[in-house]
């Protein structure tokens, strides 16, 4: 059984590395100078892209070995600081995650105790249903405008937005979980004579953790998903910023790296909230 | 004021929707003495355990008052302890966490050793020794059945009501834990409330077995008194007892046929729920082989509401 899953593990990690090498190679493929004159280039675009691609003798996508440099270059010096607009990748990244942890952990703040409350009381539930029904499905985006009208700064803006998106999944999921605790667990709580603080901490909290930390990965996702779109909106500062800003520098390189960086770091903070969820997952 | 037992059930019934439906049980009336161990027997459905949550406090009864030490009831509380149809134990704690849980709600003002110390107590009252710090998860059925056991014990309540305790369990656990709770019974002379569905169970451990009929409407025919003394009850050579076919044959009796057609047997008047009769099955078969003399009944009062 171990040996067949771990020749399963095996063949799959193979697989992956020949998709791998597979991608690389027809992108290096795809991105070999060509001799002579390419097709000819319109004027204006020619004049956007540089030199380089207009005579034809290097496409202006950058070759794996290109995006590897790169990658090096922003791996061995993350955080140097030349200017307001030339700061390091993972200067960029650590503004992103900041507003991103905020965000949530604001969200968090308001949406686990509203959670319990919807959850335990169904008048509250049915008086809030109709404003999460309308409000949930809106793209947080669609907020920034009126964030940056009310709030007049840009950062403290892209974190509401952050929050917005965040506090929905954590209500419901609290809300659920809390609304769902088996009638026998509060039956005991009651025959012991436990008061409603200590019900809601020592019984009702456990017992929807699971389901409480579903919701809050759900969130994190959704957050890391919008502060990109979020700080190309504002601009200023963030990984968003910085994927905006080499997209007019035309540095395709940078903006892979960024992708892949930005790829990395969701991955880190949903396997991250998988593993505080395991934490306080119960088997019945 | 007139003595009352320690739990008294005074004109109970209980409507669930609104007040034309028919009730699930109306009019019970009965009571259970201080040290005695009694049993409810009727077929499912007919109502059991809702009797059995309100006398937790967990339900409230549409008429009617259970009155417990001369007070009317109306919530759970610490004094009355419940052992559920489904062992109910949180599953995010350990054994012991289980019962640290009850036993500090118990007494809030003890330290986290003196709570756990008098745990322990009762883990190994059960036999759990060695399985503290195992989750539900874990755990045999028997083995949750014994947490949930000790977790009511260990709040030393006045009173223990079970709710099928045994009836998901094999028939060897079911022995050991029916044994094991007997014996405890009598060490700590405890007032205890059990439902079940086994008739040899109901004489095994009941002093006094009430006969339920079936529902809607349904109410307490008679009580039957165990007339087999505790010390002659031994589940090994239970049916060798002179008393036992008599007392079981009265009870399967009931539940085959009399439990169906209740209204029927006192259409002709004569059943009063206030003052239900008292059956000594047992007795009269020790009797019938002599005299062959009538069916004895004697009249129980169980006490008025002041
Ligand atoms: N919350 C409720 N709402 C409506 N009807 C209920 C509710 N709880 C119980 N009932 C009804 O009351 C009746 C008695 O239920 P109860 O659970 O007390 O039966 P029981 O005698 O304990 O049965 P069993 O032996 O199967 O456990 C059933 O007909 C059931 O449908
Ligand atoms: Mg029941």
């Amino acid at each position: 059984m171990t040996a067949f899953k771990n020749s399963l593990g095996l063949r799959a990690g193979l697989l992956s590395l020949l998709i791998f090498v597979a991608i690389v190679a027809i992108w290096q493929i795809a991105t070999l100078p060509t001799a002579g004159t390419g097709p000819a280039l319109d004027p204006e675009y020619a004049k956007l892209v540089g030199n380089a691609a207009a005579t034809g003798t290097k496409s202006s996508m950058p070759t794996p070995a290109d995006i590897g440099a790169t990658i090096w270059k922003h791996v061995t010096d993350p955080f140097y600081i030349r200017g307001s607009n030339d700061k390091g990748i993972g200067i960029q990244l650590a503004y992103s995650l900041g507003r991103v942890l905020l965000g949530f952990g604001l969200a968090a703040l308001v949406a686990v105790p509203l959670g319990f409350l919807i959850g335990m009381s169904p008048l509250v539930y049915r008086a809030l249903d109709p404003f999460i029904q309308i409000l949930k499905p809106v793209s947080p985006l669609a907020w920034m405008p009126l964030a940056l009208y009310t709030i007049k700064d840009s950062a403290i803006s892209s974190i509401f937005v952050i929050f917005i998106c965040s506090i929905w999944p954590m209500l419901i999921n609290t809300a659920f979980g809390v609304g769902s605790v088996r009638k026998e667990w509060l039956n005991v709580a009651r025959t012991l004579e436990v008061g409603p603080f200590r019900t809601a901490f020592k019984v009702i909290l456990p017992a929807a953790a699971p389901t409480i930390m579903t919701g809050m990965r759900i969130s994190v996702g959704i957050a890391w998903l919008v502060i990109v779109a979020a700080e190309m909106l504002v601009g200023g500062t963030g990984i968003g910023y910085f994927v905006w800003n080499e997209w007019n520098n035309l540095s395709i390189a940078n903006i892979v790296t960024a992708i892949l960086l930005i790829g990395l770091v969701g991955l880190l903070l949903d396997q991250g909230l998988a593993y505080l969820a395991k934490l306080v997952t119960y088997p019945e | 004021m007139e003595n009352r037992p320690l739990i008294s059930v005074e004109g109970l019934a209980r409507r669930f929707g609104d007040s034309n439906q028919p009730a699930v049980f109306e009019n019970i009336w009965f009571g259970v003495d201080k040290g005695e161990f009694c049993c409810l027997i009727g077929h499912s459905g007919c109502g059991k355990t809702t009797i059995l949550n309100v006398l937790a406090g967990l339900d409230s009864p549409s008429e009617g008052a259970v009155i417990v030490d001369n007070r009317e009831i109306d919530g759970p509380s610490l004094d009355r302890a419940v052992i559920f149809q489904g062992h109910a134990l949180l599953p995010w704690l350990t054994v012991m966490g289980n019962i640290a849980f009850a036993v500090s709600s118990r007494w809030p003002k003890w330290d986290r050793v003196r709570v756990q110390d008098h745990a322990r107590r009762f883990i190994e009252l059960v036999g759990l020794k060695g399985a503290e710090n195992k989750r539900p998860s874990q755990l045999s059925g028997g083995m949750k059945q014994r947490v949930g056991i000790a977790r009511a014990l260990s709040i030393q309540p006045k009173m223990l009501l079970m709710d099928e305790p045994f009836s998901a369990l094999d028939a060897l656990t079911r022995g050991m834990l029916q044994d094991e709770v007997l014996r405890i019974c009598a060490d700590t002379n405890q007032t205890v409330f059990m439902i079940t569905h086994d008739v040899d169970e109901a004489i095994l451990l009941a002093d006094k077995i009430v006969l339920m009929t079936n529902g809607p409407g349904a109410r307490i025919a008679e009580i039957v008194v165990n007339t087999m003394p505790k010390n002659e009850r031994h589940r090994n050579d239970l049916h060798k007892h002179p008393q036992y076919y008599a007392i079981r044959n009265h009870l399967v009796e009931f539940l085959v046929n009399r439990s169906r057609a209740f209204d029927a047997e006192i259409a002709d008047g004569g059943y009063d729920p206030r003052r239900l009769k008292l059956v000594k099955p047992g007795l009269m078969s020790v009797k019938l082989a002599a005299v062959n003399p009538p069916a004895e009944v004697v009249t129980l009062t169980t006490g008025r509401r002041q």
